[in-house]
């Protein structure tokens, strides 16, 4: 009897979040999936009929008549994939030392500071990138100050490089390493530091063998909170990375919204999931704390 | 007993979120010799643990020598001094399996692989966790975990092997077992214990010697018996063991015994030798030292509190007035709560508190 009512009791528990993912995050997924293989149709929209050549374009089996097969799609999603990455290993570099900083102030002081790596959140992405914009255009605030204290000849052309796509996604993605970090670093034994001090470690040696593996699911927690929206995020580069600084993300917004092509902007979201899949999959088993 | 530790006039003080300072050492002198147990005793704040943590390396003294086997050790970090640690908490790495514990001091010290197991073997035969290597710590008792944390210490011979009230967490089954091993532990490996705890009855039973701390400072230092029987203090009076504290004026002196007269108008005989008509002193009687008699303090018994084998017996000597803690066998004749009684005890027995 008891049984019984325990297994009600846990259907009625998981049935709103079973279905709210089901409706939200599963059909929307699947909707995608099936468009990828569906006909574009003339004026956007889709035709239901098989047609592979949407994978085709990406991997080179195009018929070369009606699809053409681009390489630079390719190129582009591995340009996503480096900068997403360079943007994880920034972050992890800025916020490790500081969530050591910050895990070690009074108590008042950590609060301040949490709140302040939040304040980002209470205004709009666009508006604090557009007031990059205006800090690294030629005439902006940064050139003016290393021109005005003479540290350059002549204005840094930094504006629509790579450099500020990079730039702009770390400082999009700071809160989210820093939090999961900080989550790992504050739940650090303080005695097990001590411990291996205590044994004869040197730091070096206590931070590679005690600090670094008790504080590794933060790291990996925030790389892979980081990693994902890095790779898809099509503002940053759209803002100020101009034209020549096209990411997978807005290859896949243009066949949405310009070229109507949904089918073959769905290849595109499905190509980028099932990779960020793998690689996630890879770094995260890989990273396991090896036993000796 | 050769001197293998030497403190000398050490003092360190912290700031207390009021913006004033604490001195948690307040000019301590300590010796520890060569295969020596010593237990630092006292209430939670009078510094034991600074002091250990002063001589592991992890406090900086304001003032004061720390000297190991004669070299002065107190710019060395951690890591450098040669003593380890039986910390509170385990602090075992939980990413580590067991041996890997047990031999991380040997790991971080560039020992060969086949003799750091060797090793790492040896210490968990000592603790008695043979073949529990492979295990992570998450997986052990309590019990367990203890013992590791005690074979990593001991793995590296240390000179001194501090434990910061590392039987806390145990039940008290299993902390009285522990008491006895770290004891034996003790014994075999030759070398320095230096052990923390605020529980006197884990102090009486392990130390060759027990220093009693209060307020940063050594109020007395001495072999268990010798603290136990000839307190020196009030407060070390009250912090060994049940007291019996009577503060008396001598009335009289009567051949070799002294009487001596509580304010309340209790009459106590004392040992005479050196006190005259006149002087205050404070008395001090353990609960076993009375014994339920025919003649001698007539008491009325207030409360029974029964223990097992013997009854606590808190005895009245005038209505209302303080009562005298006693310790009696639980027998079928023990007195029930009401029942007039007479306390006998020695008067040679009777230990007088210096300068009260």
């Amino acid at each position: 009897m008891a049984r019984r009512r325990d297994r009600l009791v846990l259907a009625a528990l998981l049935t709103p979040v079973t279905l709210f993912l089901g409706v939200f995050f599963l059909v929307p997924l699947l909707t995608i999936a099936v468009f990828s293989f569906l006909t574009p149709g003339l004026y956007g929209g889709v035709e239901w009929a098989f047609y592979h050549w949407n994978y085709g374009r990406i991997f080179g089996w195009a018929d070369g008549i009606m699809e053409v097969f681009e390489p630079v799609y390719l190129r582009i999603l591995g340009r996503s994939l480096s900068f997403a990455a360079v943007t994880v290993l920034l972050c992890l570099i800025l916020c490790y030392p500081v969530a050591f900083w910050v895990s070690r102030l009074p108590e008042r002081w950590r609060l301040v500071f949490l709140f302040l790596i939040t304040l980002p959140f209470f205004s709009s992405l666009i508006v604090r990138l557009y007031a990059w914009l205006l800090i690294l255009k030629p005439s902006g605030l940064l050139n003016e100050m290393l021109l005005g204290i003479g540290l350059i000849g002549a204005p840094l052309e930094i504006l629509y490089t790579p450099t500020a796509v990079v730039l702009g996604m770390v400082y999009v993605m700071i809160p989210f390493m820093f939090l999961p970090l900080f989550a790992a670093v504050d739940n650090l034994d303080r005695s097990l530091i001590e411990a291996s001090y205590d044994l004869g470690a040197t730091r070096f040696q206590t931070f590679r063998k005690v600090i670094l593996p008790q504080t590794l699911p933060g790291i990996v927690g925030g790389s892979v909170i980081v990693f994902i929206p890095s790779v898809g995020n099509f503002i940053v580069p759209d803002v100020l990375g101009g034209a020549k600084g096209l990411m997978a993300g807005n290859l896949v917004e243009q066949q949405f919204l310009s070229a109507r092509n949904w089918p073959f902007g769905a290849a595109l979201s499905m190509l980028i999931m099932s990779v960020v899949l793998i690689v996630l999959v890879t770094f995260v088993t890989r990273l396991r704390p090896k036993e000796g | 007993m050769t001197g293998l530790l030497e403190i000398r006039g050490a003092r360190r003080s912290f700031a207390t979120p009021e913006g004033g300072r604490i001195a948690a050492l307040d000019g301590v002198d300590l010796d520890v010799g060569a295969n020596e147990f010593v237990t630092l005793l006292g209430p939670s704040g009078c510094g034991k643990t600074t002091l250990l943590r002063s001589i592991s390396g992890f406090e900086a003294l304001d003032a004061g020598v720390i000297r190991l086997d004669g070299r002065d050790i107190g710019a060395l970090p951690p890591f450098r001094r040669p003593v380890n640690t039986v910390f509170q908490s385990y602090a075992l790495f939980g990413h580590m399996s067991v041996a890997r514990n047990v031999g991380y001091a040997l790991e971080v010290g560039g020992v060969a692989r086949a003799e750091r197991e060797r090793a790492v073997a040896e210490a968990l035969d000592k603790v008695g966790l043979a073949g529990f290597g492979a295990r992570r710590p998450s997986q052990l008792s309590g019990g367990q975990r203890q013992r590791v944390a005690l074979a990593r210490a001991i793995i590296g011979r240390p000179r001194i092997l501090l434990l910061d009230e590392p039987l806390s967490a145990l039940d008290r089954n299993l902390r009285q077992q522990m008491q006895l091993e770290l004891k034996t532990l003790q014994h075999n490996l030759g070398i320095a214990f230096v052990f923390v705890t605020h529980d006197q009855e884990e102090a009486l039973t392990m130390s060759d010697r027990i220093v009693v701390m209060r307020a940063g400072r050594i109020e007395q230092q001495g072999s268990p018996r010798d603290i136990f029987r000839h307190p020196r203090t009030r407060f070390v009076a009250e912090f060994i063991g049940e007291t019996n504290l009577f503060d008396v004026t001598v009335d009289r002196i009567e051949g070799e015994v002294a009487i001596g007269r509580t304010a309340e108008g209790l009459e106590l005989r004392l040992p005479g030798a050196g006190l005259t008509v006149g002087r205050r002193a404070t008395a001090v009687l353990r609960p076993a030292d009375f014994r339920l008699a025919e003649a001698g303090l007539p008491v009325t018994i207030t409360r029974s509190v029964y223990l097992g084998q013997d009854l606590n017996l808190f005895a009245a000597p005038a209505p209302g007035g303080p009562e005298i803690r006693v310790t009696a066998r639980d027998a079928a004749d023990a007195p029930e709560v009401g029942a007039r009684v007479h306390l006998a005890y020695d008067a040679a027995a009777v230990h007088l508190l210096e300068g009260a």
